[in-house]
């Protein structure tokens, strides 16, 4: 049992090279800004004292190979460096912000599956009838809606309309969380949806045509526990690599959510940080945002294995 | 798995363990167990046309009596099958007839009461165990399913009766392999377990559909004898369908022969064999290789089976028919008793008369 | 021996038949439906001064926030400035980039993807573990720093949107072409003595492009979400041009009393994504309809 995830440690390593470039688009990103880069940082009206200071600061003066190895040694004792806004470890800041970010993620993927999973039963049982058509729409609408505008739609109908929900903010304690998130989580479980649920239509209808549905039938199982027993986690093999897909896509939507409900996770802190040209934090938050993207397709492959017992990531070479 | 332990041992006792402890309902007397009568089944391609893929099939089977049923792939026999287990493949459906169960119509009864016999009085044994068998559940959860649903055993009484069913089955190591997953199995294992699963909660009518045939030859045999033993141990009513006449020789006691959806000859296997009413269960029997007479010459029937689409007028087999003649394609001959206990539907059948086969 | 192989070749080299009808596009009612939409919307944007005589961007404070009437048919906004107008207008900016932003990344992941596809090797394992670091980073935080960094404007825009989706028509192409240059008729024209480069453009293009096209539909409606989502946070395309992103952040403001200001750009791009969600389900029924469910 264990033997099939031997693949673990192996994928760890081979995301070294993967972890490697991020590190170098992270560290390039202040290069990549024309002219002096602390003076963009600063804008034009900055003194040269200042310009100086903060190239000094930047360790803009040494050679750029130089300033990269710095960068990652920096990296490998947890310093990304001080913010220039808060003037504060940028480490505190992101760190402050992570668990934030998490739980609107794993409260979105909750939120998400109880769409997608009815609404794909729903489409996947009666395929070319109203309700897949019906399905098939909700499909199309999530996929095209801007999901910051969802948000605000959500805000108008559920906050301002009915008061049912706050217009924004993380609450105060930990039982306000829940409820605070909600919207927001409803947000992205909304931009995530569509996808899943095509490829859990798909993959329905084909499990439904399987043999050991009718052996299953055959014993008698109908219904929802057939679905439950016998269809769902078959079904659910190809979307894990989907959603596995999906969830990276949702980060990047999370951090213009945040902005939209006033959540102080890492998209508040990234784009205030670009707002205030705070490079470190910008730099963190990116940095961050791809390592936990890296880890996210390991796991999805940790979920795929623990799901289909057939899968061995192990024997065979990655294509 | 500490319930492996203890029931290995029950598994590996001498004493079969008692199989199914549902409560039959009372045998109706003088009610055949199985009763097929006038089955059409077919597709509805718009609201007043229908295309019948099996017409007019009628067939009883009496308590442990074993119906084999056989035919060539696209003769309907396995579509007879399903529509009396209520597995009809979308969207196949059944058009007229009735299907009895001790003596109740099993079409005319509500889904979710009819779902209440599958398992604890009739189970299905599938061709292909390898795509019958979830992939992604432990095949002793899958036998223990049934056992769970219709015994109302809790989930380590179903474990326990699954493990003692394997080891009936002959699956050696019945507690570490009931944690295996189907494709961990080899073929005839995986068989064993589908054998496992249809008579773990004691059903009193098996339907099997070509249940040897993705199997290798010696383990096909092995299959074959467990199936017997077992049905002959509970006094199991089976129908059997296949295309292979050895497998329903071996096997079975009764025998209906399927042409383009029509049974066209039916009656005891052993005579029917010897003495074939219609001209195509004896094309059947001339062109199927007969391993205790090698040497014998194998005469293929001509030609092919109709389209369900574009069957013929009259009988459908006159086409291939070597005793042909210009009434044949006149009508369809009707299924008449040729012979005492045997029917044929064939005008020319007293033509075959005489010509027994050695 | 080489006689049999160039005769084999000759006679393999005849690109396979594709049987695509081509023919009964009509007949296929999604893409009729995403091509009616789709038109719709640019002729709307083409001919924006002749369906609406307001100035979408001139100011007229006397007239701001008026609610919906004769005049103005969906009202004006903060500045006096008629919505309506706005919104055809900001059909101009949003379709414009959406379109022209598709172009760099399908040519430079394209041709990135089915050489390293083609050839293998060293440039194929290089590429592909750039396609990874690339994949690594979500699409909107790389699109959000490069347009800070590029600086907001349209040039940013499409310098960000190229750098981040190249990606993923490189490795579209890469795994066609993986495919491709297995099937008989290449390995035909290779034994015929045909160069690489005639091989890529001659057989394996035709045959390999329509799963890129196919995406580019489908990443137009990303590109337009990314360009309205950079336009809400303010990085985009910068006022006063009418914009539907910045329309919704200029309307979010009024959300409790003119919510229709936030409301209607939006629903200006949920229309022209559905529009072109149909065109690209339309598109690939057409083109690869053995690849659908």
């Amino acid at each position: 049992m264990l033997d099939r995830f031997r693949f673990v440690p192996i994928r760890l390593l081979q995301s070294i090279p993967v972890v490697i470039g991020v590190t170098i688009v992270v560290f390039f990103m202040v290069h990549l800004l024309p002219g002096n880069p602390a003076l963009t940082i600063l804008g034009q009206t900055a003194t040269p004292e200042r310009v100086a200071a903060l190239n000094t600061q930047l360790g803009l003066d040494k050679p750029l190979w130089t300033q990269y190895f710095i960068f990652v040694g920096r990296l490998f004792h947890g310093d990304l460096g001080t913010s220039l806004t808060y003037q504060r470890p940028v480490f505190d800041l992101v760190a402050q912000a992570v668990p934030i970010t998490l739980s609107l993620l794993a409260y979105a993927l909750v939120l998400s599956l109880a769409i997608s999973v009815p609404l794909a039963a729903l489409a996947a049982t009666a395929p070319g009838r109203v309700r897949d058509g019906l399905v098939r729409v909700f499909t199309l609408l999530g996929q095209g809606m801007p999901q910051f505008w969802v948000g605000i739609m959500l805000i108008l109908l559920l906050s301002v309309k009915l008061g049912a929900f706050p217009v924004g903010g993380y609450g105060q304690t930990p039982a306000e969380h829940p409820y605070y998130l909600f919207l927001p989580a409803l947000t992205l479980a909304i931009a995530m949806s569509p996808t899943t649920i095509r490829s859990l239509r798909a993959s329905t209808i084909n499990v439904l045509g399987a043999d050991y549905v009718g052996t299953a039938r055959s014993k008698g199982a109908a219904g929802v526990s057939l679905f439950r027993g016998h269809v769902l986690r078959n079904a659910a093999i190809p979307t894990v690599s989907i959603i596995g897909v999906n969830l990276g896509y949702l980060v990047g939507g999370s951090l213009v959510i945040e902005k939209v409900f006033a959540i102080p996770g890492l998209g508040s802190l990234m784009i205030n940080a670009i707002f205030a040209r705070d490079f470190p934090t910008i730099q963190a938050v990116a940095l961050f945002v791809a390592l936990f993207v890296i880890a996210v397709g390991i796991l999805t492959d940790v979920v795929y294995t623990l799901i289909d017992p057939r899968v061995d990531l192990s024997s065979k070479e990655r294509a | 798995m500490s319930a492996g332990t203890t029931t290995q041992a029950t598994g590996q006792g001498t004493a079969p363990a008692p199989a199914g402890r549902a409560s039959h309902a009372p045998v109706q007397p003088g009610v055949p167990l199985l009763s097929v009568q006038d089955l059409t089944v077919g597709v509805r391609p718009s609201r007043d046309r229908t295309v019948s893929i099996v017409e007019g099939v009628s067939f009883d089977v009496e308590p442990g009596q074993r119906m084999g049923i056989v035919g060539e792939s696209g003769s309907g026999k396995s579509l007879t099958l399903r529509a009396i287990a209520g597995l009809l493949p979308k969207p196949v459906e059944v058009l007229s007839g009735r299907v009895e169960y001790n003596g109740v119509d099993l079409l005319a009864m509500p889904a979710k009461k009819r779902r209440t016999l599958m398992g604890p009085e009739i189970a299905m044994i599938f061709q292909e165990p390898m795509t019958a068998l979830n992939p992604v559940v432990r095949v002793g959860d899958q036998i223990a399913e049934g056992p769970r649903r219709h015994l109302g055993l809790s989930a380590k009484e179903a474990g326990e009766l699954a493990v003692q069913m394997m080891a009936r089955t002959g699956i050696p190591d019945p507690a570490r392999r009931a944690r295996a997953y189907p494709h961990e199995l080899s073929g005839g294992l995986r068989q064993r377990i589908m054998i496992a699963m249809a008579v773990s909660c004691g059903p009193r009518l098996l339907l099997c559909d070509e249940p040897t045939t993705a199997l290798d030859v010696t383990v096909q045999l092995q299959v074959l004898r467990l199936l017997e033993k077992l049905c002959d141990e509970t006094g199991t009513s089976l129908v059997f369908v296949t295309h292979d006449l050895a497998v329903v020789n071996q096997t079975c006691s009764e025998l209906a022969v399927m042409y383009a959806g029509h049974i066209v000859e039916s009656g005891r296997v052993k005579d029917t064999f010897r003495q074939p009413r219609h001209p195509y269960t004896r094309g059947l029997l001339e062109s199927a290789p007969d391993f205790d007479r090698p040497d014998r010459l194998l005469i293929p029937i001509p030609g092919f089976p109709p389209n369900v689409s574009d069957r013929p007028e009259g009988c459908p087999f006159a086409p291939r028919c070597g005793y042909v003649r210009p009434h044949c394609t006149e009508a369809m001959p009707p299924l008449a008793e040729v012979l005492p206990g045997r029917l044929a539907a064939c005008f020319e059948s007293d033509r075959l008369d005489d010509e027994v086969l050695a | 021996m080489t006689t049999a192989a160039v005769a084999t070749a000759t006679r393999a080299m005849r690109r396979p038949a594709r049987s695509r009808s081509l023919k009964a596009w009509y007949r296929n009612g999604t893409l009729v439906a995403g091509m009616v939409i789709v038109g719709l919307l640019v002729l709307a944007a083409v001919f924006a001064p002749l369906i609406t005589h307001y100035d979408p961007i001139k100011q007229d404070l006397q007239n701001a926030l008026l609610s919906p009437s004769a005049d103005h048919w969906l009202g004006t906004d903060k500045y006096g400035r008629d919505v309506y107008t706005r919104l055809v207008y900001g059909a101009r900016v949003d379709l414009r980039i959406g379109f022209l932003a598709v172009l760099i990344p399908f040519v430079v992941g394209s041709v990135a993807g089915a050489l390293a596809g083609y050839f293998g090797g060293w440039g194929d394992t290089i590429v592909m573990r750039i396609v990874d670091v690339f994949f690594a980073f979500p699409f909107y935080v790389l699109v959000i720093v490069l347009v800070f960094v590029f600086g907001s404007g349209e040039k940013s825009i499409y310098l960000a949107i190229a750098a981040v989706s190249w990606v993923a028509y490189a490795k579209i192409m890469r795994g066609e072409l993986l495919v491709a240059k297995k099937q008989d008729y290449v390995v035909a024209a290779r034994l015929g003595g045909m160069s690489h480069g005639r091989i890529l453009v001659r057989h394996i293009a035709p045959n390999v492009m329509s799963q890129a096209l196919i995406y580019a539909m489908s990443d137009i409606v990303l590109d337009i979400l990314a360009i309205v989502t950079l336009g809400y946070l303010g990085l985009g395309i910068a006022p006063p041009t009418a914009e539907w992103g910045s329309m919704i952040l200029d309307g979010q403001e009024f959300i409790t009393t003119f919510w229709l200001q936030a409301t209607i750009p939006g629903l200006a791009v949920v229309v022209t994504s559905l529009g072109l969600s149909l065109l690209g389900d339309g598109l690939s029924d057409l083109l690869s309809p053995e690849r659908r469910k």
